[in-house]
């Protein structure tokens, strides 16, 4: 874990008052960016990472020594051209890569924060984060982007920044967390807690780790990123590694088998506090109840040009629920685009290799940066 | 093609919000983007030209005329426009209703069906007609309700639907068409423009 020194971070010195009523201050945001930053400061854009991300977006992720959760889509020549564009991703608050969140130390106690981490909202991830408009002298960012929990902090950000950013992709969320999405959260939290070596949130995370109920909350999280289709078409009833059934309760299955790497290899880099704080933020976020029932006002001072995408085999965070984003937003005359990707890799093709996907964010977001540009839009 | 574009982006003041439904790949935007000072938006049912459009940075949202107008609020776009679809709709009366409540005005036009070479072809081969703008064949056509230039003002006449302007294209050549030639421009016209207000 030497690498952790090696992370890029500031310190947010100025107090920022959480959706809990606390106050925090003095705290560290982790952050990584790629590409270059230009002389007219207008090529950033900032992007948000799901549940389970990081800073590390792209390239080799120094932690883990695996390559970097958006790698498909952040890169030279890819989605997110990092030959123009700059690129900048934090670690959200709460998280486990540096950033402020229950792993941090407790001054008092010498140990981890623990459960006395304060409860946190995504409307807090996206405060921490502005901070860095700041750091980096950026008057406007070019973009916001993000898919699943990143994109509740895009439409988050444009909410509170309306000015903020030109462009936001919101990507393969929602604007309100549904009761199904709730639902499997729970499920997740209920796993590490119920995990004897949780120690009601104060495991130290050597001798006592959760790591059996935080496995079992990937494994069920992880099927609901798949889709039905995708998995009868990897898996079917295929048999790990035997020939017949073995009439006992080991992995016969190749997707159980599958599910139990997916899990075990979780919890090597993610803790599980993390997982009940961020999942909590997920299950909290309502941005129509926060604008009084009406979406719409979310984003009424806004001139960002928004672009929309959702995915045919997303079971989670279905094509219905992106679109109630789009209706809000031609409710006001925004300047929205959207578009839905036929896949059949469910939830998680936002993160996948999915050229339909990849090439239409790469091709508007250059068009984009050129019109505007050139002031035709 | 070329000339359709014209007359509609004559039709349309400058500085005006502009849908424009049925859009395709985004042609026609491009066009009035070019030529007219517009905040233009689209709609289009197809997921490929849907991707083309935004690829050119296009605001154009994936959705179906039938189901989607909906979400327009009422008089939301100074223009409306429907080029060359109305007759692929399930209810083109259903369409045309809520172009008007969202549009102050509505550009419509129509591939004639009263032509007189789809006149002739009917008449002398007994068969249904394939033209330039009409290029299928009956048992693939997506156009479920054809109707000539003279069905569409009748349409509008009973419908209480002011009609401000019909422009007759044929070729090259751009004509008004008036209550008075209105038999003479349904037989030679291959396309009808209308500009149209509730």
């Amino acid at each position: 874990m030497s690498n952790f020194d090696k992370m890029k971070s500031i310190i947010i010195k100025q107090p920022l008052k959480l959706d809990c009523g606390k106050e925090i201050s003095n705290f560290p945001l982790a952050y990584e960016t790629y590409g270059n930053l230009n002389e007219k400061k207008d090529n950033a854009i900032l992007i948000f990472h799901a549940l389970t991300g990081d800073q590390f977006a792209s390239d080799i992720n120094p932690v883990t020594n695996k390559e970097g959760w958006w790698n498909y889509a952040v890169g030279p020549d890819k989605a997110f051209d990092t030959k123009k564009f700059f690129v900048i991703c934090a670690n959200v608050i709460g998280g486990c890569m540096g950033s402020y969140g229950p792993r941090t130390i407790d001054p008092l106690t010498n140990k981890p924060l623990g459960i006395n981490f304060p409860v946190i909202t995504i409307n807090d991830m996206v405060n921490a984060q502005y901070k860095l408009l700041d750091h980096f002298k950026i008057e406007k960012l070019f973009a916001v982007a993000g898919g699943s929990m990143g994109g509740m902090q895009v439409l988050q950000f444009v909410s509170n920044f309306p000015n903020k950013a030109k462009v936001a992709l919101p990507i393969a969320c929602t604007a309100s967390h549904s009761a199904q999405n709730i639902a499997f959260n729970e499920l997740g939290r209920q796993a590490i807690m119920s995990d004897i070596n949780w120690k009601d949130g104060l495991y130290d995370g050597k001798t006592f780790n959760p790591d059996k109920g935080l496995a079992v909350a990937r494994m069920a999280a992880h099927i609901t990123y798949l889709s039905k289709k995708g998995l009868q078409e990897k898996f079917g009833r295929n048999l790990q590694e035997r020939s017949d059934l073995k009439f006992s309760f080991d992995a016969d299955f190749q997707i159980e088998s599958y599910l139990r790497y997916q899990g075990s290899m979780f919890v090597d880099r993610f803790d599980a506090n993390s997982y009940l704080y961020i999942t909590r933020a997920m299950d909290y976020f309502d941005l129509t109840k926060q604008h009084g029932g009406n979406l719409s006002k979310a984003f009424k001072d806004s001139k960002t040009k928004f672009f929309i995408i959702s995915f045919t085999s997303d079971w989670l965070y279905p094509t219905s629920e992106n679109k109630d984003i789009v209706i809000a937003l031609n409710a006001i005359g925004a300047d929205v685009g959207f578009v839905e990707i036929k896949t059949d890799k469910g939830h998680d093709s936002f993160l996948l290799d999915v050229p339909d996907f990849l090439s239409t964010i790469k091709n508007y977001l250059n068009t984009t940066y050129l019109n505007i540009n050139e002031r035709r839009i | 093609m070329k000339e359709e574009f014209k007359v509609i982006s004559e039709l349309i003041d400058e500085k005006s919000r502009v849908l424009d439904v049925g859009c395709g790949d985004g042609i026609l935007m491009e066009y009035l983007l070019k030529n007219k000072v517009v905040d233009i938006r689209g709609l289009e049912i197809s997921k490929e030209k849907v991707k083309k459009c935004l690829s050119n940075g296009l605001a154009v949202v994936e959705g179906d005329a039938e189901n989607d107008l909906k979400q327009f609020p009422d008089l939301s776009f100074d223009y409306v426009i429907l080029s060359q679809t109305l007759q692929a709709f399930m209810s083109p009366e259903n369409v045309i209703k809520n172009l008007l409540r969202v549009g102050k005005k509505v550009i419509v036009t129509i591939p004639n069906f009263g032509h007189w070479k789809v006149r002739v072809d009917l008449l002398f081969k007994g068969e249904m007609p394939i033209t330039k703008n009409l290029p299928y064949e009956w048992y693939n056509t997506p156009n479920l309700h054809m109707c000539t230039i003279q069905d569409f003002y009748n349409f509008c006449n009973n419908k209480g639907i002011n009609i401000f302007q019909t422009i007759s294209l044929n070729g090259q050549k751009t004509s008004k068409i008036t209550s008075s030639n209105l038999k003479f421009k349904n037989l030679i016209s291959e396309l009808g423009i209308f500009l149209l207000e509730k």
